[in-house]
């Protein structure tokens, strides 16, 4: 079972890079973008068959490691 | 003081603080390296110290935290040990749920290497027991993600219990905006635990321990640790 997690950086934490791409953006034309926030997605390829049992498994292993809950936020999608 | 200092595959900043620690002991602490699953009988003080541990892969620190040794360290920390982190080592510390916070990239998204000046927040505890409340000093800098966040609940818990250790100032002395390059919460360059014995700072005051490399300023760090853990 795959899974995908996204680790986002927490609404209200400052987020430079996001900040930095959406000026880039501004500066090759790209005009009407109110906010870009940047992240990273991790793919884990999983033993487990159950959907629903991978999704805990990549949650907790987010919680754990792949995610710092003190300045990023995540979401697991089973894919 | 019988000191150890952690080394993890791409820490590079272990020699300058073994440096520091010697000139202030007259003991060489022990280099232990990360697949140590337990520390030294009778250790006075562990370090964590800066670098690129695991290549910052995941987040800054975020590796390390996990290694074996950590693990001691964090049972050395909850049986009342002193535990000094700078820089990456700051960042493990974060990490492993040692000390409160996040380090976010800089808020200019540069690294910085340069000098800063640090005023020290709270006096009387082993890492800041030579210097005097409020007193500035100058320690040289080198991160890309030193950036201290976190909540307003616990920034404002930090203040009030004194757990501030040091906060980036100017020449003056003033915690002003311009004198936070980093873009810190509330000019935030070092953190204590509760207990005062587990100390994170971003800046290196090991780098400036002699006068060959341009000044003492760094030094009273570690003659403090040395004079209070003297067989502690």
């Amino acid at each position: 079972m795959k899974a995908r997690v996204y680790v986002m950086p927490k609404a209200g934490v400052l987020d430079p890079q996001g900040k930095a791409i959406g000026h880039a953006l501004e500066g090759l034309g790209f005009g009407g973008v109110h906010d870009v926030r940047a992240g990273k997605v991790i793919e884990l390829d999983l033993a487990e068959a159950d959907p629903a049992k991978a999704k805990q498994i990549a949650e907790d292993m987010a919680r754990k490691l792949l995610a710092n809950t003190v300045i990023e936020s995540f979401r697991v999608e089973i894919v | 003081m019988k000191a150890a200092i952690i080394v993890f595959p791409g820490t590079n900043r272990e020699r300058d603080m073994r440096l520091a620690l010697t000139r202030a002991s007259g003991r060489e602490p022990a280099m232990l390296f990360h697949r140590e699953a337990v520390l030294p009988q009778g250790l006075d003080l562990v370090v964590l110290p800066g670098g690129f541990s695991y290549g910052d892969y995941l987040r800054c620190g975020a590796m390390a935290a996990q290694s074996p040794i950590m693990r001691a360290v964090k049972e050395f920390a909850a049986g009342g040990g002193h535990v000094l982190g700078v820089c990456n080592g700051f960042q493990i510390m974060i990490e492993a749920g040692l000390l409160p916070g996040g380090l976010l990239r800089n808020a200019t998204l540069r690294f910085l290497s340069m000098d800063c000046r640090l005023r020290v927040e709270r006096a009387g505890t082993a890492f800041t027991a030579q210097w005097r409340q409020g007193d500035c000093f100058r320690a040289p800098m080198a991160h890309g993600d030193g950036n201290y966040f976190a909540d307003e609940a616990t920034l404002d818990r930090l203040e009030g219990e004194g757990l501030v250790a040091f906060r980036y100032v100017d020449e003056a002395g003033q915690a002003t905006e311009a004198a936070n390059r980093n873009g810190s919460a509330r000019n935030i360059a070092g953190v204590f635990s509760d207990n005062l014995r587990v100390c994170g700072l971003m800046p290196h005051p090991e780098d400036l321990v002699d006068p060959l490399m341009g000044g003492e300023d760094g030094l009273p760090m570690f003659q403090s640790l040395a004079e209070r853990l003297v067989g502690a």
